[in-house]
């Protein structure tokens, strides 16, 4: 049996329940496995109330998503990790949220710390009360070995976690990352929904990619409900998500460059993010893009005389940014330190499934806007933004190229927007398909943002899945860290700069 | 050395003049609801019933915003049928008490008040504040960390986030207290030394946000620690953080 036994499905599309092939435990692992071999990804693996667990496997290269699901006999199966190492925190994840033990996983712990909704055990036998990271870590022991301790309250303005590294002087030779402090329930809030509030649990899931969460929310809801949005609006959206991505980048570049003791880009960078963030904010009041999208349209739309305003903005944002970038990749002080720091191989970044930023700076050729386009990125495509060596410098110079490609689409985009009417006002969707599956793909300015809905025989969410690329990528910052100096650790994490929360939801 | 010298005269001196002026806003900016109850139909609870956070109460007065749980979004002012309620670009949102959180029409709004003169002996010249994320999105954690750039330059008000809870005088918190961060969140704030205070920032952390309904999170900051500065937002702008932070300082007058 190999993934051909699964169902193709187009990002965003909708499929009956009962059009998704249920195939027995050993066919659907033996159908993951083999897709993954011949070079898918494992975009989702999830389970659902009764003993159900679906898979999403995207092939990449051939664009399109595969789908398929099984029913569990009992609350046990044989674990996939020991041969697709992508399935790790998956596997992890289905056993804490349903109580099914995915049997020989290898690293088999908790990952957010709270106990299974349904009426099974926690299978580690933990209660209400268990705290997060409050279990046995990796240890290397060793003369001269010693453990370093990091979180969950870090010394800067950022979110918590826990990083425990096994080290011997100033080499790591391990570092295992204890997450699960930001957890506030999406996934259990959305149950049932769409509620009034889900639309904001969304946008909240990272919060600083409101628009990608945002946007993927929505194209599971129009999709459901069988609506599809002008092209324009979608090109209102793109403008959206390029704003973000731009202003995230030049965010992280400054910080990048902070990192490494270079303080003319680091604070300039700090300034002319902001510049970005208030380009997001004149069209909806809001610097992180709050409220800005809604299932069926635009909360705030951007018309043409906002669109002409813009403009000239745009282009001062971009003149500034290119001046302060170029700085950095003029200092080889810096250079040095990024291309030392933090490499990733790109056989690994398969392994376990990387995506967004630190895959394509292993080479990795993948981007959701331009395999499994979506809205504006149909009509006018981006171009995967490359690099190859995989280490500090690879993200930066990635980042980099992106932001030229997003200030691209962007002027095009306002070009084009200050020349057409804005839509008229849209209504409540109508009610979303009984029994249905739908799969919603973003590629936020992390990587990509995957969206799962399955509905009950009255429209609502039986199952709603949200996907982080944090949660493919935090492994990928252990692994980059391997034989490093514990002192390149920030440069190292920053590099990737993972969320938190959206590891958390 | 020359390329950044001539980048550094081109990119210019950019710290914002606040807070002798203001800077200017962007116009689909939400700052403090305006109500007016006059223009309410008999029986109408369209706002009310639109509010994804149930933070509008129908009071004896009319609609009550209860700004420890807007989000700041838009939904209200556009269901209702007569443009009684209306976002204004007012900033200043901030204030000391919970009760002074909500909005009541035809009453003044009670800003934040400057600390007692014996913590402002102590504080006021130089505040060093821990930044404590209990489960916050990173959006306030962003918003928060904008105020040390040299736009704002957090700085020359001798204001500073500090690394460590015992080189602080004071936590700023993010986040609904998740129940995962409410004991780590406990150790920080026993780990300052005293005299302290509490600054709660975003609507996470004045009352759960657009979590305040689940169970894994606590309700806001104030379930936990007590709170001297509230500042509503989702998530605040930044100059709505530091004209809290200012008026906290007594550093600012209406």
């Amino acid at each position: 049996m190999s993934s051909q036994a699964m169902r193709v499905i187009l990002n965003g599309q909708t499929l009956l329940l009962g059009e998704v092939p249920e195939l027995p435990i050993q066919a659907f692992r033996d159908a993951i496995l083999e897709g993954t071999r011949s070079g898918a990804r494992l975009a989702c693996l999830c389970a659902a109330s009764d003993l159900r667990l679906f898979a999403v496997l995207a092939g990449d290269a051939e664009k399109c998503l595969r789908v398929a699901w099984t029913r569990l006999d009992g609350p046990r199966y044989p674990a996939l990790t020991p041969e697709c190492p992508q399935a790790h925190l998956f596997e992890r994840e289905i056993a804490e949220q349903f109580g099914i033990i995915p049997e020989g996983h290898p690293w088999f712990k908790p990952v957010r710390y709270h106990l299974p909704w349904s009426d099974q055990p926690s299978p580690w036998g933990r209660d209400a009360n268990s705290l997060p990271a409050v279990m046995d870590f990796f240890k290397v022991s060793g003369e001269e070995v010693h453990e370093v301790s990091v979180g969950p309250v870090h010394a800067g303005v950022i979110e918590p976690g826990h990083f425990r590294f096994q080290c011997h002087g100033e080499t790591v030779f391990h570092l295992e990352i204890a997450l699960g402090f930001q957890h506030r329930g999406i996934e259990r809030a959305l149950l049932g929904g769409p509620h009034p509030l889900s639309l904001k649990q969304a946008e909240t899931a990272s919060g600083d990619s409101s628009i990608a969460h945002a946007w993927a929310y929505c194209r599971i809801l129009e999709s459901l409900a069988g609506v599809e949005v002008s092209s324009r609006t979608d090109r209102v959206r793109g403008v959206a998500l390029e704003l973000e991505r731009a202003a995230n980048h030049v965010g992280d570049l400054g910080a990048l460059s902070g990192d490494a003791g270079f303080l003319p880009t680091a604070s300039y960078c700090g300034r002319i993010r902001g510049d970005w963030l208030n380009l997001s904010a004149e069209v909806c009041g809001s610097r992180l893009g709050r409220d800005w999208l809604k299932p069926g349209g635009l909360h705030q739309d951007l018309g043409p005389v906002m669109a002409t305003h813009l403009g000239p903005r745009l282009a001062q944002a971009w003149t500034d940014t290119k001046d302060a970038v170029e700085l950095l990749w003029g200092a080889a002080s810096v250079m040095i330190r990024f291309e030392v720091a933090g490499r990733l191989e790109a056989t690994q970044a398969r392994e376990i499934g990387l995506v967004g930023i630190p895959a394509r700076a292993c080479g990795i050729n993948v981007d959701v806007r331009k395999d499994h386009p979506y809205g504006p990125y149909r009509d006018h495509p981006i171009k995967a933004s490359l690099a190859e060596s995989g280490n500090v410098h690879a993200r930066a110079w990635v980042r980099w190229l992106e932001l030229i490609e997003s200030q691209r689409f962007l002027a095009d985009s306002l070009g084009a927007l200050a020349g057409s009417d804005p839509d008229p006002r849209v209504g409540p969707l109508p009610s979303l398909a009984a029994d249905s599956l739908c799969v919603s793909l973003t590629e936020g300015w992390r990587g990509e943002v995957l969206h799962l809905a399955l509905t009950d025989g009255q429209g609502r969410f039986a199952r709603y899945k949200i996907v982080d690329p944090s949660f493919h990528n935090w492994f990928g910052v252990a692994l980059a860290m391997r034989g490093e100096q514990i002192s390149d650790f920030p440069l190292c994490n920053k590099s990737f700069n993972l969320s938190y929360c959206g590891h958390d939801l | 050395m020359m390329h950044i010298l001539l980048s550094r005269w081109r990119q210019g001196h950019r710290t914002l003049p606040y807070p002798k002026e203001l800077p200017t806003l962007p116009r689909r900016f939400r700052g403090l609801p305006k109500i007016q109850a006059e223009k309410c139909p008999e029986g109408c609870r369209v706002c009310a019933e639109v509010c994804p956070t149930e933070a509008i109460h129908l009071g004896a007065k009319g609609p009550e915003v209860n700004l420890g749980r807007c989000l700041f979004c838009p939904d209200c002012s556009e269901a209702c049928p007569e443009g009684a309620i209306e976002y204004t670009q007012d900033h200043c949102l901030s204030v000391s008490s919970s009760e002074d959180l909500i909005v009541i029409p035809g009453e003044a709004f009670r800003r934040a008040e400057a600390m007692g003169a014996e913590l402002k002996r102590v504080l006021g010249r130089s505040l060093k504040l821990r930044v404590v994320s209990a489960g916050g999105c990173n959006g306030c954690e962003v918003d928060v960390n904008v105020l040390g750039t040299l736009s704002w330059d957090l700085g020359r008000f001798g204001i500073q986030f500090v690394a460590s809870p015992r080189h602080a005088d004071g936590l700023l918190i993010t986040g609904p207290v998740t129940r995962h961060m409410e004991l780590a969140l406990r150790k920080t704030y026993d780990a300052v030394p005293h005299p302290k205070i509490v600054i709660a920032v975003g609507a996470c952390a004045l009352q759960g946000g657009p979590f305040f309904r689940q169970d894994e999170q606590l309700g806001g900051v104030s379930k936990v620690l007590p709170v001297d500065l509230f500042v509503p937002g989702c998530p605040p702008h930044p100059l709505t953080i530091l004209d809290g932070l200012l008026r906290l300082l007594g550093r600012l007058k209406d």
